[in-house]
C-alpha cells in the first residue's frame, strides 16, 4: 500500500509517504498559525521525495487530534477532498495514539504513560496509554493540574509536559506527532483506525442571545 | 462554448458551503450548504459553528455539484476559492479544500476576492460586464461602492461602511421588532403591509458628510435611531407598528445605498450598476434602483437572489474569468486572508 500521512493537530505540519510499510518521505515543518499555507506545499514535498503522483496513493491517514480546531480542520479537510478526488479512502488516526506507537516502538518507555499535548486556554488534551501503548484513558481536554497524581508523576510524552513543567516530574520528548508515526498506526494497528470526525472535545464558544439590548434606560 | 475551460468554485469565507462549476460565462452547477439555522438562536453567525458545518458539508457539497454536473472531478480544468474576506477559520476550511483539489487532479488554482466575486457572478445572468462598471455590494458583511475597470485585477474602492454593514442594520432592527435572524427576508416581507411615515435618519449624507464621506455608509446611528424610537412607543405603553417602522427603516437604508451609488455612476460616468451581495435580494433596494437608475439613463444589473448571496457558482464565475484573460494562478501557500482588501482581486 502507498499510503500518505500527515497531521496538523499541533504547530508541526507534519507529512509522511509510507509504501509497504517502510517510510519513503517524512517532512516537517512549525508554524502554529500557519498550517493553511504549509500543509499543500509540505505534502507536495512529501510526495516528491518519495517519487510518488498523487494518483499513486492506495489511502491516507490523518490525524484527527484532539487539537486546535483551526488548524485541525486544514487537514481533515484536506484529507477528505484528497481522498474524494481519488478515489482512496482515508483514514483517521487519533494524533496522541500516533505519539504512544512511537514512545513504544522506539522503546522510550518501559511503563505506563501519558501523551499531553497543547490545547490553548491553560489547558491540555491527554491520553494515558499502557506500557504496550494501549490507550487507558482519554483523549480529554483539562487544566495539566487536574490530571491524576500517577499520570503526573510518570513519564509524559508531547508539548504539553514542556508547557507546564512544573506540573510534571518526568518530561520527555518528542513533543510533537510525527506523520510517519501516524501512518504507521495505519499499517500496524488498523484496528485503532477511526472515520475522519474530529476530536473537538470542546462545543463552540457561543452564548443564546436571551434579550434585546436597550438603547435607553429602562 | 463547450470547449472553454471548466472551472470550479469554493466559497467558505461566512455561513454557506458554495460549490458551483462554471463554463466561460454559463452556469453548470452550484450546490450549497448553509449553517444558517445553527446560527438563529445566537442572533448572529457563530465562527466556531460555521467552520465545523464547513468540514461536515463540503464533500457532500462537492459530489452533489458534480452529480448535477453529470461530470467528474477530473473533468475540471482549474479551481478557484474565496481567499478572502470573511471569517479566518471559515475561509480557511475552503482554501485548503482548493489547495487538496488542486495537488490531486494536478490543476490551477486561484485564491479570489469575495467582493470581486459578487461582482463577476451576475456575467452568468446578465453577460459580460462593461467596463467600466459601478458596483453597489451589501450584504451582512460588507456595504461597498467599487469602480470595476476590470474585475480580474482592477478593482477601485470608492467608499464603504464606517460602521455597521447594511445586512448587519437589518438583523439589528429584525430583533428590535422581534422578527427572526436573518432579519433581510422578515423585515422585507413584514415592510411590504406597512407605510413609510418615520423619517429615519440617512447616514452620511449631510454637506459636510458628503465632502468626507462621499461614497461612505454608516448605519449604526440609523439602527440607534429605530431602536430608541421603539423603546419610546413601548415606554409609553403604545403599541409598536412593527410593518411601519420596517417599511421606513428599509426605505432610509436603500434611500442611502442608491442615492450614493447614482452619484458614483454620475461623477465617474459609468453608465452600469451591478447591485449584489446578501442585501440585494431585498425587493425595496431593486425596485428603487430601477426606478431611480432608469430616470437618470443608468442601466441596473442585479442577479436573482441565489446568485446575490454567497455562493460557490461567484467564486467560479470570477475564477472563469481569470482564466479567460490569462491571469496567472496562485501557488499552494497562499494564506486565507480575512481582511484581504479589494485592490486585491487573487491571492
Amino acid at each position: 500500500m502507498k499510503l500518505l500521512a500527515f497531521d496538523t493537530s499541533s504547530a508541526a505540519i507534519t507529512a509522511a509517504v509510507l509504501i509497504a510499510g517502510e517510510i519513503r518521505a517524512d517532512v516537517t515543518r512549525i508554524g502554529a498559525t500557519s498550517h493553511g499555507e504549509l500543509l499543500a506545499p509540505t505534502i507536495a514535498q512529501a510526495l516528491n521525495d518519495a517519487g510518488l503522483a498523487p494518483g499513486d496513493l492506495d489511502g491516507i491517514a490523518v490525524g484527527v487530534g484532539p487539537g486546535p480546531f483551526t488548524g485541525l480542520r486544514v487537514g481533515l479537510v484536506t484529507a477528505r477532498v484528497m481522498a474524494e478526488s481519488l478515489g482512496i479512502p482515508a483514514y483517521g488516526v487519533c494524533s496522541l495514539d500516533a505519539i504512544a506507537l512511537q514512545v513504544v516502538d522506539e522503546a522510550l518507555c518501559d511503563q505506563a504513560f501519558a501523551v499531553v499535548t497543547d490545547a490553548r486556554r491553560r489547558e491540555v488534551y491527554a491520553a494515558t496509554y499502557d506500557a504496550a501503548g494501549l490507550r487507558l484513558t482519554g483523549p480529554d481536554v483539562l487544566p495539566a493540574r487536574e490530571l491524576s497524581a500517577a499520570t503526573r508523576q510518570g513519564p509524559v510524552f508531547g508539548i504539553g509536559g514542556a508547557l507546564y513543567a512544573d506540573e510534571f516530574t518526568d518530561v520527555r520528548a518528542p513533543e510533537f506527532v510525527s506523520a510517519a508515526w501516524l501512518g504507521r498506526v495505519v499499517v500496524e494497528h488498523p484496528d485503532r483506525v477511526t472515520d475522519t470526525t474530529p476530536l473537538y472535545l470542546r462545543r463552540p464558544d457561543a452564548v443564546e442571545n436571551a434579550s434585546r439590548k436597550r438603547v435607553t434606560p429602562a | 462554448m463547450s470547449d472553454e475551460p471548466l472551472v470550479l468554485g469554493i466559497e467558505t469565507s461566512c455561513d454557506e458551503t458554495g460549490i458551483g462549476l462554471v463554463r466561460g460565462h454559463t452556469l453548470i452547477a452550484d450546490a450549497l450548504a448553509s449553517s444558517v439555522d445553527e446560527h438563529a438562536r445566537f442572533g448572529g453567525v457563530v465562527p466556531e459553528v460555521a467552520s465545523r458545518a464547513h468540514l461536515d458539508a463540503m464533500i457532500p457539497t462537492i459530489q452533489r455539484a458534480i452529480a448535477t454536473a453529470g461530470i467528474t472531478l477530473n473533468d475540471v480544468d482549474a479551481i478557484a476559492v474565496t481567499a478572502g474576506p470573511g471569517l479566518a477559520g471559515a475561509l480557511l476550511v475552503g482554501v485548503a479544500a482548493a489547495k487538496a483539489l488542486a495537488l490531486s487532479l494536478g490543476k490551477p488554482i486561484y485564491g479570489v476576492n469575495h467582493l470581486a466575486a459578487h461582482v463577476a457572478v451576475d456575467q452568468l445572468q446578465h453577460g459580460p460586464l462593461p467596463e467600466p462598471t459601478m458596483a453597489l455590494l451589501v450584504s451582512g458583511g460588507h456595504s461597498s461602492l467599487l469602480l470595476v475597470p476590470d474585475v480580474t485585477g482592477d478593482v477601485r474602492p470608492l467608499g464603504a461602511t464606517i460602521d455597521d454593514a447594511a445586512g448587519e442594520a437589518f438583523d439589528k432592527v429584525a430583533r428590535v421588532l422581534g422578527l427572526p435572524f436573518p432579519g433581510g427576508p422578515h423585515i422585507d416581507r413584514v415592510a411590504k403591509d406597512g407605510q413609510i411615515v418615520i423619517e429615519f435618519p440617512r447616514g452620511l449624507t449631510t454637506q459636510r458628510d458628503m465632502v468626507e464621506h462621499r461614497f461612505d455608509f454608516s448605519f449604526s446611528g440609523l439602527k440607534t435611531a429605530v431602536a430608541r424610537w421603539v423603546e419610546a412607543r413601548e415606554a409609553a405603553g403604545e403599541p409598536v407598528p412593527v410593518a411601519d417602522v420596517a417599511a421606513s427603516f428599509q426605505e432610509a437604508v436603500t434611500d442611502v445605498l442608491v442615492r450614493k451609488a447614482i452619484l458614483a455612476c454620475k461623477e465617474n460616468g459609468v453608465d452600469t450598476l451591478v447591485i449584489g451581495g446578501g442585501v440585494a435580494a431585498n425587493s425595496r433596494l431593486r425596485s428603487m434602483a430601477e426606478s431611480r437608475c432608469e430616470a437618470v439613463g443608468i442601466a441596473v444589473r442585479v442577479p436573482r437572489p441565489g446568485l446575490c448571496t454567497d455562493n460557490g457558482a461567484m467564486v467560479a464565475a470570477l475564477g472563469a474569468e481569470m482564466v479567460a484573460r490569462g491571469r496567472a494562478p496562485g501557488q499552494l501557500d497562499f494564506p486565507a486572508d480575512s481582511s484581504m482588501p479589494i485592490t486585491t482581486v487573487s491571492a
